[in-house]
């Protein structure tokens, strides 16, 4: 039978002797960095699994279920058609006004949405993180997959209304898939990112909106990015013209439509792509790894 | 301490700090008095300090099961989610072979999804693979009971008693075999036909485990499972030693 050891300082270095002689780990260690990517990816399954309850769960309760996966993009598609095509008339000097408009709305919606499910992805899950034992970033990559699920239903409803005002269908459409999976690495890294802040900082929930309405206005969303081009020059231009996500969007009106006006060459335009993805995507990554062991104390 | 015994679980002077936001007294609840806080530095009151465990420190041994003692909000369950590793350590250490897992009743669980789903989920979190979560599902259902009036298991948790899914969140967890294995409650749940079950699951998990915790409040389940009793009182230990003789503190401490 064990002795009893009691908290006094006599017995403080035995303990921590013992438990070095049987090489037991202490349980608030950080596993290393491939370590740690090997567990994740040994959760694959369950952030697949989580993904999908999470879906099921939020339209769970609706008449329609999974209808309004397609039907939310709809909506919002034709919010913008009322108010810019027929309303406004906006043409801004480019033709398929729409599906220009429409393409920004839905990619820039795409990290919106992942990073504004991101920054809760630990705070609104204190209950599985207090109970269970997991690699925490199962829960911000799940929710980055939920809206890759999302935005592939709005791809439909996308190709669908560019297709409606009249542009080709090109082999330039396949390019559809690599943008989608290089701003799908940047918002995972975003909403790693999001999340370990949104847990040590309550507060920056209520601020994310108006962070991301600034983003939006700084993406050429609503109007042509020729705006910019017009307006501004040195440093400024240089700014906006390297924002992530008027690259994105840039790159999938490209892909999808004839003659549109681009801020870059498509050349330039890919290689800011790719180094957004990587950059954003490995550092939010590491980032949020380095907290792994304080998400429970909430 | 003979040699030979092999220490699985080893807390070492170890603190736990709680960090609860938005616990503010309606008086201080206002704007202004925000306001007032921030510019005179002061901490906030919306975020307070919770010290649940005082400086623990025991030593666990391969073979054992320890009853975890002590009245309401004296820090036993906080203290087994530290040994878990869920809740981080403030100061000290504690150590453990393998991984400890923390068998509770309030896994939380998705309400909108039916009871089978949260089944597969639950089982995928603590990290099986998708075909012993298939091979298993049909089993824990079965265990949990949930379907013995009617076919309970595809509704949406939300519809369940608190009864039946504790029952549920009971069964998940104890599908798997733990090195460690951290008890919290978790007997006290279910009608007394299913507690003989789960009594009895316990003690087959027990033969497996090298180590087992329990936090109860029934003395008799205590009793029953554990030979050596951690009693706590308001973060720090009081007793430690064979259940009976720190059974018999805890009584009288209780009756006072």
């Amino acid at each position: 039978m064990a002795q009893t050891a009691v908290a006094d300082t006599g017995t403080k270095k035995s303990l921590r002797e013992l438990a070095r002689r049987h090489g037991l780990s202490s349980a608030g260690a950080l596993p290393s960095l491939p370590n740690y990517t090997r567990q994740l990816w040994s959760y694959r399954h369950f952030i697949a699994a989580y993904a999908n309850a999470r879906v099921t769960s939020a339209l769970g309760k609706t008449r329609l279920g999974m209808v309004w996966q397609v039907l939310t993009p709809l909506i919002n598609a034709a919010v913008y058609y009322v108010i810019f095509g027929v309303i406004l008339g906006t043409r801004g000097g480019i033709d398929n006004f729409i599906a220009y408009l429409c393409t920004g709305v839905f990619i820039y919606g795409f990290t919106q949405n992942t990073v504004q499910a991101g920054i809760q992805a630990i705070t609104g899950n204190m209950g599985l993180i207090r109970a269970l034992h997991f690699p925490r970033a199962s829960l911000p990559i799940s929710v980055t997959l939920v809206e890759v699920r999302n935005v592939l239903a709005s791809m439909v409803v996308l190709i669908a209304i560019v297709l409606f005002d009249g542009e080709p269908i090109t082999v330039e459409w396949l390019l559809i898939i690599p943008i989608l999976l290089l701003q799908a690495m940047f918002n995972a890294g975003l909403a790693l990112g999001a999340a370990r802040l949104g847990a040590k900082i309550t507060d920056l929930k209520q601020l994310v909106p108006f962070v991301m309405r600034f983003w939006m206005y700084g993406s050429a969303v609503l109007y042509p990015v020729t705006r910019f081009t017009d307006a501004l020059h040195g440093w400024k231009l240089t700014l906006v013209e390297a924002n992530p996500l008027l690259v994105f969007i840039e790159l999938m009106r490209h892909a999808l439509m004839e003659d549109v006006p681009l801020a870059g060459t498509p050349t330039r335009l890919w290689i800011e792509a790719v180094v957004w993805a990587i950059v954003v995507g490995v550092s939010g990554y590491v980032y949020f790894w380095r907290g792994e062991k304080g998400y429970g104390r909430g | 301490m003979a040699d030979s015994e092999v220490p699985t679980v080893i807390a070492d002077d170890a603190h736990v700090v709680y960090r609860v936001y938005g616990s503010n007294t309606s008086a201080s609840n206002t704007p202004l008095a925000s306001f007032k806080r921030i510019i005179t530095g002061k901490r906030p009151s919306a975020v307070r300090e919770v010290h649940a465990v005082k400086g623990v420190s025991f030593a666990a041994y391969r073979g054992e099961a320890i009853g975890l003692i002590g009245s309401n909000g004296s820090g036993k369950s906080t203290l087994l989610r530290a040994i878990a590793g869920l809740l981080p350590v403030e100061r000290g250490a504690i150590y453990a072979a393998g991984q400890p897992s923390l068998l509770g009743v309030n896994a939380a669980l998705m309400n909108d999804l039916s009871g089978e789903r949260n089944v597969v989920l639950g089982c995928l979190a603590m990290g099986m693979s998708p075909a012993e979560v298939r091979a298993q599902t049909d089993d824990i259902i079965k265990f949990s009971g949930i379907n013995d009036r009617g076919d309970f298991s595809s509704l949406p948790m939300r519809t369940y008693s608190s009864g039946m899914s504790a029952r549920l969140r009971f069964s998940i967890a104890a599908a798997k075999k733990h090195d460690v294995l951290l008890i919290d409650e978790a007997l006290a749940t279910g009608d007394a036909k299913f507690r003989r079950r789960s009594e009895q699951r316990v003690r087959d998990l027990r033969a497996e485990a090298g180590t087992v915790f329990l936090v109860s409040h029934s003395e008799q389940s205590i009793r029953d499972t554990c030979e050596r009793c951690i009693w706590l009182e308001s973060g720090t230990i009081r007793g430690d030693g064979p259940t009976e003789e720190v059974l018999k503190e805890y009584e009288a401490f209780m009756r006072k």
